[in-house]
C-alpha cells in the first residue's frame, strides 16, 4: 500500500483487516444509537405526558377538564376546567400575532424587495440578536418597561396584564416571521418580477400582487410557526401576564397561560403522585398537542409550495 | 396630450407605492429601535449595581446584598455538563444521518422527528425532565437532572447545525478518501469532520448560548431560587442565572428589579462573548480550507 505513505498522518495499515471491520461496526452502531436518542426523546415525551395525564383523567373526567369554566386545582373547591388557561394562551397567541405579523411581514418585504445590500447586512445581525435574547430577559422588559407604558395609556390595566404579554411575545416571535417570510419572498423566481415589470407594473404592484402571492404559503407557514412559538412561550408570559386563570378576552386583565401554570406549579415543591402534580402533565399534554398541531399545519402548508415550484 | 384620468391614476399609484415603502421601511426601523430600547433601558437600569461584590455574593432578599455567585457557578456547571452530554450525541446523530444512513424510511422518520422536536416548547422538555429524570430515575432536583433536560432541549439544534456543516463538505473529498482505501469511519474522522469543524463549532456555540439563557425547563426540573452554597457535585441542588433573573424580576420591589437588570447585563455579556467566539471561529477556521 504505497499510496498511504504519501499521507503521513493517516496510517491506514496498522490495524488488521478484521479489527478494522469490527471497529467500523462499533462506530456504526454507536452513531446509530446517537440518532435513535432523538426518537427516544419523542417517545419519552409522549409516554411521560400520557402516563401521568391518564392517571389524572382517572380522577377528573375528560368532560370536566374540557367543559368546566374554572381552573382552581390548588384551592378549595377544586375545579379542573382547562378553558381559562387555554383561553389565556389563545389570547396571547392571537395578540402577539397582531403585533408580530404586520411588523414582521413589512420588515421581510423591506429586506427582500426594497433594501440595499448594506442595509440588509446591518439588519440581519440585529434580528439575530433579537432572536437570541433569552425569554426571561423579555419577561423582565415587559414588567419593568412595557407595563408602566401600557398603564399610562390604559389606566384601568393592572401591573400584570395580557397586553404586556402580547406585545413582548410579539417582539419575540417577530424575528422568526421575518427570517422565514424573507426566505420565502427571496425564493420567488426573478422571472416573475421581470415579467410583471415588463407589463408596466410599479414596484408596489409587483410586490403586493406578484411576489407576496407567490410566496404566500411560505409566509403563512411563518405566521403559523410564530403562533406555535407564542403558544409555547413560557418565561416572558409568566412574568408579564400574571397568574390568574381567567377566561377573558379583555387584554387589560391579568391572565394565566398553560405554560405559566406549569411553571407556577412545578417551581413549588408539589409532591409527586398528587392530583396537583398530575395537573402539570395534563396541561403539558394539551400544550404539546396544540403546538404539534400548529407545527404540522405549517409543514403541510410548506409542502404544498414545494410541489408548486418543482 | 395627457389624458387627465390616466394622469390622476398614475399619481395615485405613485402615492400608494411611496406610502407602502414608508410602511415597510418603518417596520424595519421599528425592529432595530426595539433592540436599542431593550439594551439601553436594561443597561441604564442595572449598571449601577454591577460590582465585584455582586458577582461574588450569595443570593439574598436584600437588594444591596444580592450576589449571583451561586447562579453563575450553577450556570457554568449546567452548561458544561450539557455540552458534555449533548455534543457527542448530537454530532454523532448528525454523522449517522449524513454519512451512514441510507435514504430509507428510518432516516426520513428520524429527520422529521428532529424537525418536530425543534418545535416543541422548552417547558415541555422541563415536564419530561421532571417526570423522567427527577421522579422516575430518582435524580431529585439536581444539577445532573437539569443538565440532561437542557441537553434534550439543545440536541435538535446541534444535530441540524452539524448536518448543515457536513452537507457543505463536497463529495469529491469523500471519494478521494475512499479511492485511497480509507474506510467510512476513517473518511469521516480524518477528512469530513475536520473540514466541517467551523460550521459545527458555530452551531454548537449557538446551542450553548441557548442553553445558558433557557429558564423554563430548569425551573420545572427544580432549579431553586435561593441556593446558599456553591455546587460541588452532580447531585447538588442548583440555581442558574436565568432562574435568578426570573426570581428577582417577579419580586415587587423596584430595587430588586434593578438588581435583576444587573444580572441580565452579566447574562448578555456572556452571550455576546460566546457569539463573538462563534464568529471568530467561523472566520479563523473557515479561511484555512479552500476547495
Amino acid at each position: 500500500m504505497a499510496t498511504t505513505d504519501l499521507i503521513p498522518e493517516v496510517n491506514l495499515t496498522v490495524p488488521s483487516k478484521g479489527m478494522r471491520r469490527f471497529g467500523e461496526r462499533v462506530v456504526h452502531v454507536a452513531l446509530f444509537l446517537c440518532a435513535s436518542i432523538s426518537i427516544l426523546t419523542t417517545i419519552g415525551i409522549v409516554v411521560v405526558l400520557l402516563l401521568e395525564a391518564i392517571q389524572f383523567f382517572l380522577d377528573v373526567s375528560v368532560i370536566e377538564f374540557l367543559t368546566d369554566s374554572k381552573w382552581t386545582p390548588l384551592m378549595d373547591p377544586q375545579h379542573f376546567g382547562i378553558a381559562p388557561l387555554f383561553c389565556g394562551t389563545l389570547l396571547v397567541a392571537f395578540g402577539s400575532a397582531v403585533v408580530a405579523i404586520p411588523v414582521g411581514l413589512g420588515t421581510a418585504i423591506c429586506l427582500s424587495e426594497y433594501a440595499k445590500p448594506w442595509f440588509r447586512e446591518i439588519m440581519k445581525p440585529v434580528l439575530e440578536v433579537l432572536a437570541g435574547i433569552p425569554s426571561v430577559v423579555y419577561g423582565y422588559f415587559a414588567i419593568v418597561f412595557i407595563s408602566p407604558w401600557v398603564r399610562t395609556i390604559f389606566p384601568s390595566a393592572g401591573v400584570f396584564n395580557a397586553l404586556n404579554a402580547c406585545i413582548v411575545v410579539g417582539v419575540m416571535t417577530m424575528p422568526m416571521v421575518i427570517s422565514l417570510s424573507e426566505d420565502a419572498l427571496r425564493a420567488v423566481p426573478r422571472s416573475l418580477r421581470e415579467g410583471a415589470y415588463a407589463l408596466g407594473a410599479t414596484k408596489y404592484d409587483v410586490t403586493t400582487q406578484v411576489v407576496v402571492p407567490a410566496a404566500m404559503s411560505g409566509i403563512v407557514a411563518s405566521f403559523l410557526l410564530a403562533i406555535s412559538r407564542a403558544i409555547g412561550e413560557t418565561m416572558a408570559v409568566t412574568l408579564a401576564a400574571g397568574g390568574t386563570p381567567n377566561a377573558t378576552i379583555n387584554p387589560l386583565e391579568s391572565i394565566q397561560t398553560m405554560t405559566a401554570y406549569i411553571v407556577a406549579v412545578s417551581k413549588g415543591d408539589t409532591p409527586a403522585g398528587t392530583l396537583e402534580y398530575r395537573t402539570i402533565f395534563a396541561v403539558g399534554l394539551t400544550l404539546f398537542i396544540s403546538t404539534m398541531l400548529m407545527n404540522l399545519l405549517a409543514q403541510w402548508v410548506l409542502s404544498r409550495v414545494r410541489e408548486k415550484y418543482e | 396630450m395627457i389624458d387627465p384620468i390616466a394622469e390622476k391614476r398614475r399619481k395615485r399609484r405613485k402615492v400608494v407605492g411611496f406610502g407602502f415603502t414608508v410602511l415597510c421601511v418603518g417596520a424595519t426601523l421599528l425592529c432595530a429601535l426595539m433592540l436599542v430600547v431593550l439594551v439601553v433601558s436594561i443597561v441604564r437600569e442595572g449598571y449601577a449595581w454591577l460590582s465585584w461584590d455582586f458577582l461574588n455574593n450569595f443570593p439574598s432578599r436584600h437588594a444591596e446584598d444580592v450576589g449571583i455567585k451561586t447562579a453563575l457557578l450553577g450556570s457554568l456547571w449546567l452548561t458544561g455538563l450539557t455540552a458534555l452530554i449533548s455534543l457527542p450525541v448530537g454530532v454523532g446523530a448528525a454523522i449517522y444521518l449524513e454519512e451512514y444512513a441510507s435514504d430509507n424510511r428510518w432516516k426520513k422518520l428520524v429527520q422529521v422527528n428532529i424537525a418536530n422536536l425543534a418545535g416543541v416548547p422548552s417547558i415541555v422538555y422541563g415536564i419530561l425532565g421532571l417526570g423522567l429524570f427527577v421522579q422516575w430515575m430518582a435524580m431529585g432536583r439536581s444539577i445532573i437532572a437539569g443538565a440532561l433536560t437542557l441537553s434534550l432541549v439543545v440536541l435538535p439544534i446541534i444535530i441540524l447545525a452539524t448536518q448543515e456543516a457536513l452537507r457543505g463538505v463536497p463529495d469529491s473529498i469523500r471519494h478521494g478518501s475512499y479511492a485511497l482505501g480509507a474506510t467510512r469511519w476513517q473518511t469521516v474522522r480524518l477528512q469530513v469532520l475536520p473540514a466541517a469543524i467551523p460550521g459545527i463549532m458555530t452551531g454548537i456555540i449557538l446551542a450553548m448560548s441557548r442553553a445558558i439563557g433557557e429558564a423554563a425547563p430548569i425551573v420545572a426540573v427544580g432549579g431553586a431560587a435561593y441556593v446558599g452554597f456553591v455546587p460541588e457535585g452532580l447531585k447538588d441542588q442548583f440555581t442558574a442565572l436565568p432562574i435568578q433573573i426570573y426570581m428577582l424580576a417577579s419580586e415587587p420591589k423596584a430595587e430588586l428589579h434593578e438588581v435583576a437588570a444587573a444580572a441580565i447585563i452579566v447574562l448578555l455579556i456572556v452571550l455576546v462573548c460566546m457569539n463573538a467566539l462563534a464568529v471568530f471561529l467561523r472566520y479563523r477556521f473557515g479561511k484555512r480550507i479552500k476547495w
